[in-house]
């Protein structure tokens, strides 16, 4: 006689809410990102391809936008990893997304030097005029308004992260504008990194 | 002391390798390749020079660790510059890139390396791009890959970029991110010297103390020791940003006292207003006070003073700043960042983070103020990394020279200072 329960042991049985649905679009690399990838898994030792699991999430990411199930079964089939190991990475790191965003990813750096120099004021500023609080996107999908921890540009605060350029120095009051202006003119009217500018003038 | 370090960044082009070589770029490495690797880490012992990322270790002696039996070897660069108030590795990299890639072939050679991986933050996009750049030029020329300078010796140097995580930014942490994993710590001992990257020995150096190897190399370790005061030597960036007329990078020599870099470079406090405190090196580290000023901005001196030199980044606060929210804020930060392996950490950085909230709106009692410390006890030293003793500080440093704040604002049920610069509505938890 058994003491261990009945179990249903059938399909739906291993069925958990974290299981990997197939989800969103079929993804594969396009032919330009499969040859980046494949460069780039040349730069670590041969058994090691699990080191290049960042960048090829990267990739995937610039590829598609966010991160779906079925990008993260690509990643784990090209690096010969499992699904677990891609979705382990991809929930840990904060510029990864599990879900689309807006053409514009406004990132407002939060911490001491930026706050005391006004980024909360920003962030309100930004959300009053988008009409959404952080965290979210606005209807139609161009902004997505995020809080963020300090992004290593504090003599320039306070500083905002849009997509991968930095707009510095955005005063409160300036907020609004800078959100026209993505709008008119799309990511050259941020600022951009004052070195790389001083550099390019001079250059 | 004349800037070495950032003595070109005001040139046009001095992220490119013509620039670099005009002015005596890799001369080092020739120099370098042409001693014996155990020559050049006696010469960075001899220098004295200390780690730039935080800890302050000393450099010669972390190489010498390295486990010299063991094929391969790797340099892992840490450009993650995450602490709150930190700047200086971008502005090496993005405007003296070919420094860095000197001192990590350099670096390679001394500990008998074939590749160095600069793991940099995924914020620092457009500073990526410089340096893949540079990386390509060196190449070109002959700087990196296989026979450099016709000596026989191979290096290769890659960029490996995060993705967002403060945690990499610790040795172990930032390993297992390069091996593809959640950047979070590992025991410790074995030290990454003896157990590093793949298992094999690796060397973890900050960009700034990278850039500082060939500097040695050319100019020899006597040099570079006179240049600052006993065991501190060599020149130095400071970060300072904050409630400060000119925030920004400033090179000097640990001579230099708090005092001139916060009054005389960066331009002291806005006019009409006065210092409140200071924090030296990150968020990370005590408070000092303004009565502490004239305090010896060196490693030692900065200790002696009761804090840490850390990762020199010193935030300047004047009065209009509510130190209670301060901890909020820097709490903030700590919870969204702690990696979640420990336990006294992932969970108490929360816990510490929603009570000093509630204080701060004015919902608070005096018997969170024992509850703060009693928890912020229970998690510094009980970590496998350092995060937990740095993410209590804040509490812990606030607590011990602001109690009156505290106390205050628990008593009128309301911030007691609410600066113009703070949001007017305060956000919800997200």
């Amino acid at each position: 006689m058994s003491f261990h329960p009945k179990m249903a042991y059938d399909a739906t049985f291993h069925k958990s809410a974290r299981a990997l649905e197939e989800e969103g679009p079929p993804f594969v690399y396009t032919p330009e990102n499969r040859a980046r990838f494949d460069k780039i898994v040349q730069r670590y030792p041969a058994e090691q391809r699990r080191s290049a699991v960042l960048p090829a999430v990267y990739l995937a990411q610039y590829q598609q936008g966010y991160i779906t199930a079925n990008a993260i079964r690509h990643v784990a089939e090209l690096l010969g990893i499992t699904r677990a190991d891609v979705e382990d990475v991809v929930s840990f790191y904060t510029m990864f997304y599990r879900k689309p965003m807006g053409r514009f990813v406004l990132q407002v750096c939060r911490t001491l030097s930026c706050a005391v120099n006004g980024a909360e004021r920003v962030t309100e500023e930004l959300s009053t005029k988008l009409g959404i609080k952080p965290g979210q996107t606005d209807p139609s999908g161009t902004f997505t308004l995020l809080e963020v921890e300090c992004l290593g540009a504090c003599d320039r605060a306070p500083v905002v992260m849009v997509n991968d350029a930095w707009h510095e120095c955005l005063k409160p009051e300036a907020a609004a504008k800078l959100v026209d202006d993505l709008r008119a003119r799309g990511e050259v009217a941020l600022s951009g990194c004052h070195h790389v500018v001083e550099g390019k003038k001079a250059g | 002391m004349e800037p070495i370090l950032t003595r070109y960044v005001r040139e046009p082009n001095s992220f490119t390798l013509d620039f670099y070589v005009q002015h005596e770029g890799y001369t080092a490495l020739k120099e370098a390749l042409g001693k014996k690797p155990d020559e050049i880490i006696e010469m960075v012992k001899a220098s004295g020079l200390r780690g730039r990322g935080g800890a302050g270790f000393p450099t010669g002696m972390k190489w010498q660790f390295v486990d010299k039996k063991i094929e391969p070897r790797y340099i892992a660069c840490n450009a993650d510059e995450s602490e709150p108030g930190t700047f200086k590795d971008h502005l090496l990299m993005e405007r003296n890139p070919h420094l860095l890639i000197e001192g990590c072939a350099i670096g390679c050679y001394a500990i008998g390396a074939k590749v160095a991986y600069i793991y940099i933050r995924g914020e620092f996009f457009h500073v990526q791009t410089v340096l893949e750049r540079a990386i390509d030029e060196a190449y070109a020329r002959g700087f990196l890959g296989r026979n450099i300078l016709g000596s026989g010796f191979d290096c290769d140097v890659f960029i490996h970029r995060g993705a967002g995580a403060y945690e990499a930014g610790e040795e172990t942490a930032l390993l297992e991110s390069l091996e593809g994993k959640r950047a979070q710590p590992r025991n410790k001992p074995p030290f990454p010297a003896v157990v590093g990257l793949y298992g094999k020995p690796t060397a973890v150096n900050n960009v700034e103390t990278l850039c500082n190897i060939p500097l040695i190399v050319h100019h020899g370790p006597e040099w570079f020791t006179a240049l600052g005061p006993e065991k501190n030597g060599g020149p130095k960036l400071y970060c300072v940003s904050g409630h400060v007329k000119r925030p920004g990078v400033y090179e000097a020599s640990m001579n230099i006292t708090l005092r001139e870099l916060i009054e005389d470079r960066a331009g002291g406090v806005r006019d009409g207003r006065t210092l409140k405190a200071v924090i030296p090196g990150g968020s990370s580290v005590p408070i000092l006070l303004p009565n502490q000023l004239d305090t010896q901005a060196s490693f030692d001196g900065i200790q002696k003073a009761g804090s840490l030199l850390g990762s020199a980044a010193i935030i300047v606060l004047d009065d209009t700043t509510c130190m209670v929210w301060l901890a909020e804020n820097l709490l903030h930060f700590y919870r969204h960042e702690s990696c979640g392996k420990c336990t006294p950490c992932r969970e108490g950085t929360d816990w510490l983070h929603k009570i000093l909230r509630k204080i701060e709106r004015g919902d608070g009692q005096m018997r969170d103020l024992d509850l703060l410390s009693s928890i912020s006890a229970n998690i510094g030293g009980k970590t496998l990394c350092a995060f937990g003793d740095a993410a209590v500080t804040p509490v812990v440093t606030t607590l011990k020279h602001f109690r009156q704040e505290y106390e205050a604002h628990i008593k009128e049920g309301r911030c007691t200072l609410p600066a113009d610069w703070r949001a007017r509505q305060p956000a919800g938890v997200h």
